[in-house]
């Protein structure tokens, strides 16, 4: 069973968008290699860091969704803190996660469903319902007003 | 006049009569908002990571997460949130600490 993983490697600030798309082809490469697929890649591009990272105060953020083993994982992670020009780098598994997401939110349709055919409506919401004033952007006063924390 | 701070002749503890004293006293303050589970009440199943947006306002200047106490978000989601931040602080997204 294959699993799914969400990897996001920061890249020196210093790298040309070349040796970006060089290190994505690598990561490819491995991939390819031990058998994974890649679901979808996005380069978030420059972004500020929120704290340096050796003296860094930016970076190149890519990440990288695959399919593939704990192997294959296992490579990449090795590969990447062996390369210099990658900053900082977080792989999470996330398919499980996804499923228990799915499957609570389609519980909720479910019975949200259920219960308004019980009620004698139908079954989705249609547009203009609601109570009033719902669909307003209520201000979020919470954190306004708060016993001063330890700051 | 006496020890404690009077709220409208009741006590103290507590719902605070309306229109009480001003200020309140240093014990409770006078109105307290029901505090709901933000990621319940819009629905957000997952809470992730990426999304400073979402996560943000959790995450006070200091750079602390905002205690479940103060926040209201139920447990489950507190939960959630919690390694949602620590993961957007691996990767920089969040600071670790501020001074």
């Amino acid at each position: 069973m294959a699993r799914r993983y969400e990897l996001i490697y920061i890249v020196s600030p210093d790298a040309t968008d070349d040796q970006v798309s060089d290190l994505h082809n690598q990561v490819e490469a491995i991939m390819q290699r031990m058998g994974g697929a890649l679901e979808k890649t996005e380069n978030w591009g420059r972004r500020r860091l929120a704290y340096e990272i050796g003296r860094h105060k930016e970076g190149t953020y890519v990440l990288e969704v695959i399919n593939g083993t704990g192997e294959l994982m296992k490579e990449i992670d090795r590969r990447l803190k062996v390369t210099d020009l990658v900053i900082r780098h977080l792989a999470v598994r996330v398919d499980e996660e996804q499923q228990v997401v799915e499957r609570s939110r389609t519980r909720r349709t479910e019975t949200s469903r259920r219960r308004r055919v019980a009620r004698g409506l139908p079954p989705d919401r249609q547009p203009g319902e609601g109570q009033r004033g719902e669909s307003e952007e209520e201000r979020d006063d919470r954190f306004e007003g708060l016993p001063e924390m330890e700051r | 006049m006496n020890g404690r701070k009077s709220f409208g002749g009741g006590g103290g503890r507590g719902r605070p009569a309306a229109g009480a004293t001003k200020e309140g006293g240093q014990r409770r303050p006078m109105f307290r908002r029901r505090k709901v589970c933000k990621f319940c009440a819009d629905k957000i199943d997952d809470i992730n990571y990426k999304d400073v947006k979402v996560i943000g306002p959790f995450v006070p200047e200091r750079g602390k997460i905002l205690p479940r106490r103060i926040s209201g978000t139920c447990a489950m989601h507190q939960r959630k949130l919690q390694t949602a931040i620590k993961r957007a602080r691996q990767i920089a997204l969040i600071p670790y600490v501020t001074d």
